[in-house]
Order: C-alpha cells, then structure tokens, then sequence
C-alpha cells in the first residue's frame, strides 16, 4: 500500500468558527493504480486530493485521520520534514498550467528545478530526462522544446509540459487535479493520452480528479464518488459504470441522456435573426470573423460550435452591437440592426439580450437580486410599484426560484446555477426575441447545467424566444440544438440541422470535434489512439 | 426583517473587529471630540497672550506657555479643530476631483483617458513637496491657496486608484450587460461601478487623509502652512523647537498628537483594507 488515508476531516474557517468540509474519508492507493475521484464542485475532491500531499489550503486545517505514504503519517511530521515528500516523492498537476508556470523561466529551467532542491538528479542529467519525456509527451521538437517560454507553447503543450514537470524527481504519486478541464476537447485528447502513456511507463500510482465522467472513466482502475465530503460509493471502474450502487451516481450518469423531444419548427420567410457576409476584426488587427452568414429561425435554438479562438464569441459581440463589422449586416426579424450600439433604438435593445458563462461577473454583486431584476423591467416596460413587483414575481417562478427567499439576497449568496437563472431571468425581463447563450453552462456541475437546459427549453416553449447557444459542448449541442453552425478559424465550416451536422458529419473538422469527444465508455481512449495512430 | 438583518450583521462586524481598529476608533473619536468643541474645552483663545515666556507646566497653565506666552493646551486644542479641519476639507476636495476624473477616464477611455492620465503624469513628475513649496510661493500663502494646491497635487494619486479601481469593474460582464441594456455613462458609474469600488476608495481616503495632514504640518513647520496666529501643530513645533535643547519635551506634544491621529487613522484603514480584500475573495 502506498497511500493509505484513514477517516481524514478536514475543516474550513467560516465566519463563526470551524465547519468541517471532510467527514472522515478513507482513501488507498497501490503502486500502478489510479483512482478517480469524481463529484460536484464542493464535494470534497481537491480538499481530499491535496491532503494526500499532507497538505491544507490556506483557511482549511486538518481535524483528523492519518495521511500514511509508505506507512509514514504525512499529517504528525513537522512542516519542515513534510516538504522533502512534496515534488519530489508526490506531485501535483493543477487545471491551470498557465497559472502554474512562472512566465518568466524557461520550461526546462522550471523542469530542472525540482531534482536540484530535493538532489535527486544532477542539471545534466535533469534536462536529459526532460527531453525524454517531452518526446513520451508528443511534445514537438523535443530536443529543444524545454528552451521556449511557456507563452510561447498553445495551452495543451503547456499542460503536457506540466505533466513532465511534475515527473521530473521520479514521484511515486501524482495528484492530477482537472488537468484538462480548461483545454478544448481537441487538445485534451492528446494530453490524456500522455497522462496516460506516463503512468504505466513508470508504473506511478496517481489520483485523477475531474467532474467528466468520461474522462475519468479513461484514466482510472477505481472511481470514487463524492458529495458533501462524503464518499458516496467506491468500485472499479466498469463495475461503477455498467452498476452504480447509489441513486447519486445513477443521477450523475443520467446527465449526458438529456434530450430535448424533437420539435418541428414552422417554417418562416423571415427569420429571427439574419447575419449576412459578416466580416469583423479588433482595433487594427486582422479579420477575426471572414464572411460568416446564418440564420436562427423563430423558436428555434442555433448551436455555433467550434474550439476556443474560432470566432464564436465575436459574433456574439457583432450581433450585440458591442463590435461593428467591417462587412455585412445582422438583420433581425427582418429588419436591419445599425452596426453600434449607441445607434440602436431601446427596442432595438430589448429585443436582443445576452446570457453569460460566468454568473460571477454577469451579476453585480453589490446589488441585489431584486434591484438587478428590477431595472430592465423599468427601464423597457417603465413598470413601477406593484405591477413591477407582480412581474418580478412572475419572473422567479419561471425562473424555479422561491420569490420570497431570493429577491432580497446578494448574488454572493447564491450558488453558482441559482446565479446562473437569475441572469436568464434578467434577460427573460426584457421579453426578448432574441437571446444569446454564452457557454452558459460550461462553468457549471453537469447536474446543474442539465437544470439550466430544461428550463431554458422550457422557457423557449414558453416564450418562443430564439436561441443562439454559444458551446464548445457537443453534448450540451445534441440536448438542445435545433440547428447547428460550426466555425473554424473565424468561417463557417458546416451547418445544418443538428442530425445533419451531427449525425453524418460532411465537414473532417466536425468530425474530429465529434471524435474528440470523450465517450463513457473504458475503451474509447484506446480506440481512439489506435484510430490516430492509424 | 432586513432592518433587524443589517443590525446584526453591524453588531457581528463589531465583534471580529481587532483590538487595533477599536484602538483606531476610539482616538479618532476622541479627536473628533476636540475638535467639535475646542471653544468649550480650551482654557484660554488660541491667540490670546495669559502669561510670561515658556512658563513651566502646572499652576494657570497646565502644559505650560510658549514663546509667545500663549497657553499651550490651548494651542493644542485650538490646534486640533484648525488642524484637522483644513486636511479634512483638503482630502475630501482631493477624493471629488481625483475619483471623478479618474472614473470619467475609465469609463470613456480614449482620448478622455489619454488627456487626463497625461496631466496626472506631469502632476506627478515633479516631487511633490517641492512642487507645493513652488506654487505656494507663486500664489501666495493662505488657506485658499493651501487647500487647493494640496488638493489638486493629493487629486492625482486618487484619479490613479480610481481609474485602476474602476478599469477593473468596467471589464465585468455585468457592466457590459449594462451598456448592451443601453445605460447612460452616469447610471455606469453611479450604479455598476462606484459601489464596487467604493471600499478600497474609502480606505485610500483614510491613508490621504494622514498624508495631507503631514504635508500641512510639514508645510507649516517650514512656514508655509496656517498664517499665525492660527494655532496649527506643524508650526508649534517650530515655534517651541529651542526648548529642546533645555531639555523639555513640550515641543514634542505637539507632534506626539500628529503621530497618535496617524496612527490610528492607519489602524482603521489597515482593518477597513483587510476587509475590501476579504470580500473580493
């Protein structure tokens, strides 16, 4: 047993004392193996991934349990005999690779770093490691990728580097904590599969945290599931996907089978919502958007996919009025939207309104909820008093929000999917016909981001507003989309319906979207490997 | 309900606040008190001579007299009330110029920003103190004067927080959703970004409200401060500066009560900053 972690509480300082966030949770861990630890935000998995290090975030400490690597409690050392363990014997992977190296080192001075502190290699022998392993990673031009700076490499290099980092002192353990989370689903293929390759060829035992089913059900022998920093239920990875036990993990699993019922849209002359030949760029710099047309027909959702940089979220600002195009037009029911925003009429306004990825900022948070919902209702309806508040009402409950308790509370007092529906509310206040969806679940637990999607189909059958859903999730697409538009390098590569595009992909960057797409299912990293190789 | 919420979160704030804060409040308070009733509680007027040459404490005059044979405690009282009320204008003239510029630059950006940041620029390229020394001198003393340069020279350090405070609001999605519902600049500002940023502008006004006091002591020590015979603390202490050589510490007094205001100003402020921060997490 390498790792063996006993009944660990941990707790967290609140703002009257000490609340536990790890009610005893057992972990055990061999040499070769990895475990999976999946759950909601909240549940306890990086608090219980760090702790394997003997470690506690700054406002966590430790209230119980035994952290035992090779039999030596992490947990009774002091400070200064836990740290030779770190880097050197256990390592970490963060989400953020970007955050994580120091932009102004080298990659390989940065990799040499570790096995100078803990003496474990000499700077020869180091980087020689270090070119190997960015050969293992695919990394290109081995011999002298370690030269670059890490702005210098794209964000899957970066996070693939950060793997070799963290194997730099030969560790015996690697906690990767959503390592490929922030990466499109293109990149994250390829870092998968070097996390992978890397720990069977050292034979490392590693925790894999993540919230995708999909992924992990790649990267583990085990799974583990949490809540409330809990384990909810433990067992190998295909048992835990073909039998959950719990009804929590048959929930989690039942996620990605939301299907909205196939719907058939009237046909229309004019639609919602017209871009024609747009062409747009910032400042002085090239053209981001070249020549992007499509159109969103009345109640209808239209999914614009593509990876980070292919331009999606510049049409959205095109279509706002935020960014004029250089070329072409945005028409909406017809009629010709002026290119600026301050040249749009108030109804013009209104009937365009925007849902944004990040609750966090979308929301102010010095106002509350009843001021934030209140203001579009004054300001395009001129609605005061109690006819106002009636409406505001109206709004909560179509929102799934209990009036009474929320409209007096601060967004810093809301979880992220109840901040999430108080942004649709506020675009909802507006009665749009025309809204736009900003990777609107993307930054939220997949149990909640299904909750957004049926409501936001609801409120479509409702309302029959029209949706442009801005997503880099094909399965988010497949849930909700009426249509699809794919974009590539700012164009569009392919649209059609969704079973067009989808189904029987004509364009190879929609299929390799579509392929790149984890799969529930043990084998497909493998198979998709092979495919590659093939 | 949200009266009794709003009360007891206050009563909780109380509770976590430091030993420091409190110590910070209460002399402020204690300052304020003295300031608001100087009449009441000096001895004697500010101006008026009750005695002989630096008489020693105790008797008629507790603290002693000074060169002039002018009370001392009364000086100081006086002292206080004059002291504290000029910074007190200065500052606050310097936060309404500074963070209104300073919000109109972020929220237009462009040339408006170009043209005021400029200005700051050249404000600030020249040491302040020797700055001030030169356009007292070309305008002339007196408290008109005094105030303004401060406050114009103070202005330029708060348009800089203001402007970076207010940049890094005007890039939230929620000022965005603002300006896509079609908000004018002044609902921007008044509404979305002052209240974000309200909390790091407060405690900046305390820490500017220490240094302008200091420069107008510093102003008056060397003769450029509050025209005598206005009792200021700055000028106090030149005004009585021979006595150290005997040995007594009545100058001192003085620049003790400079220094203890500061300080506890700074106490507040540090707990007020470490507030801010806590929120932001």
């Amino acid at each position: 047993m390498l790792l063996d972690i006993r009944n660990l509480k941990v707790e967290a300082r609140g703002e009257d004392g000490w609340t536990p966030i790890l009610h005893g949770v057992d972990l055990q861990l061999d040499r070769g193996e990895v475990v999976g630890l999946i759950g909601e935000s909240g549940a306890g998995k990086s608090t219980l991934g760090v702790a394997s290090m003997g470690y506690a975030a700054p406002g966590l400490r430790f209230a119980g349990g035994e952290v035992l690597l090779d039999g030596t409690d992490l947990l009774k050392l002091p400070p200064a005999r836990r740290r030779p363990f770190r880097g050197h014997r256990i390592a970490y992977v963060a989400q953020s690779a970007a955050a994580s190296f120091n932009p102004a080192w080298r990659l390989l001075t940065q990799f040499t770093e570790g096995p100078l502190i803990h003496g474990t290699a000499t700077r020869a022998e180091s980087e020689a490691f270090a070119r190997d392993l960015y050969a293992r990673m695919n990394l290109p031009d081995p011999d002298n990728f370690g030269l670059r700076y890490p702005h210098q490499v794209s964000g899957g290099q970066l996070q693939r580097a950060m793997v070799a980092m963290a194997m730099a002192c030969r560790p015996e353990l690697i906690v990767f904590d959503e390592p490929t989370t922030a990466l499109d689903v293109t990149t994250q293929v390829s870092v998968l599969a070097a996390i992978r390759e890397s720990v069977r060829d050292f034979n490392l035992a590693a925790i894999y945290i993540t919230h995708d089913l999909a992924v992990v059900a790649q990267m583990a022998d085990r799974i583990k599931v949490m809540r409330h920093g809990r384990e909810v239920e433990e067992a190998p990875t295909r048992q835990m996907l073909e039998a959950p036990e719990e009804d929590y993990t048959r929930s989690l699993w039942a996620v990605r089978s939301f299907r909205r019922p196939p719907r058939v849209l009237p046909e229309d002359e004019v639609p919602a919502l017209r871009a024609s030949g747009v062409t747009a760029g910032y400042d002085r710099g090239g053209d981001v958007l070249r020549d992007v047309s499509f159109e969103v027909p009345h109640g209808s959702t239209v999914a614009v996919v593509g990876e980070s940089g292919s331009g999606k979220s510049t049409t959205a600002r095109v279509i706002t009025g935020l960014l004029p195009p250089r070329l072409g037009q945005v028409a909406l029911n017809g009629q010709l939207l002026p290119p600026r925003l301050a040249d749009r009429t108030r109804e013009q306004l209104r009937s365009v309104q925007m849902i944004y990825q990040m609750a966090d900022t979308a929301l102010n948070p010095r106002q509350t909820i009843r001021q934030i919902l209140s203001r579009p209702l004054s300001f395009y309806r001129r609605l005061s008093g109690k006819a106002r508040e009636a409406r505001l009402r109206q709004l909560m409950e179509q929102i799934e929000l209990e009036p009474n308790l929320f409209l007096g509370r601060l967004p810093g007092e809301l979880s992220g999917g109840q901040k999430q529906r108080i942004g649709i509310a506020r675009a909802l206040a507006a009665e749009p016909d025309f809204i736009i969806c900003d990777e609107v679940t993307s930054a939220l637990d997949q149990l909640v981001a299904e909750g957004i999607l049926r409501l936001l189909s609801r409120l479509q059958d409702e309302t029959g507003v029209s949706y442009m859903f801005i997503t880099h999730d094909l399965a988010t697409v497949r849930a909700i989309a009426d249509r699809v538009v794919v974009m590539q390098h700012g164009r569009v590569v392919d649209s059609g319906t969704t079973s067009e595009v989808l189904d029987r992909p004509r364009h190879p960057y929609t299929a390799e979207l579509l392929a790149s797409v984890p799969e529930a299912d043990p084998d497909w990293l493998t198979r998709r490997i092979a495919e590659g190789a093939g | 309900m949200s009266a009794t919420a709003r009360g007891m979160s206050i009563g909780r704030t109380l509770r976590h606040m430091p030993a420091t804060a409190i110590i910070g409040f209460v002399l402020i308070a204690a300052y304020a008190v003295v300031t608001l009733f100087a009449p009441v509680l000096a001895p004697y007027g500010q101006a008026e001579i009750v005695g002989a040459q630096f008489e020693p404490w105790g008797g008629p005059f507790p603290l002693g007299t000074d060169a002039l044979g002018r009370d001392m405690l009364s000086r100081l009282i006086w002292g206080a009330r004059n002291t504290v009320t000029v910074a007190l204008l200065t500052t606050v003239l310097a936060f309404l110029l500074g963070s209104v510029t300073g919000l109109l630059a972020a929220v237009f950006g462009g040339w408006v920003d170009m043209v005021l940041s400029r200005v700051v620029d050249i404000l600030m390229a020249i040491p302040a103190l020797i700055f001030t020394l030169l356009l007292l001198s070309a305008l002339g003393p007196g408290i008109g004067n005094l105030v303004m340069v401060i406050a114009v020279l103070d202005g330029t350090r708060v348009f800089r927080l203001a402007r970076a405070a207010a940049m890094d609001v005007m890039v939230m999605d929620y000022v965005e959703a603002a300006r896509l519902r079609g908000e004018g600049t002044w609902w921007l500002i008044r509404r979305e970004v002052l209240p974000n940023i309200a909390a790091p502008l407060i405690a900046e006004f305390g820490l500017r409200f220490c240094f302008v006091f200091l420069t107008i002591s510093a102003l008056s020590f060397l003769g450029l401060g509050l025209p005598p015979p206005l009792a200021d603390w700055g000028g106090m202490v030149r005004d009585n500066a021979a006595l150290i050589t005997f040995g007594d510490i009545t100058p001192l007094l003085p620049a003790a009560a400079i220094a203890v205001l500061t300080i506890a100003v700074n106490f507040v402020v540090d707990w007020m900053l470490h507030r801010a921060s806590g929120l932001k997490d």
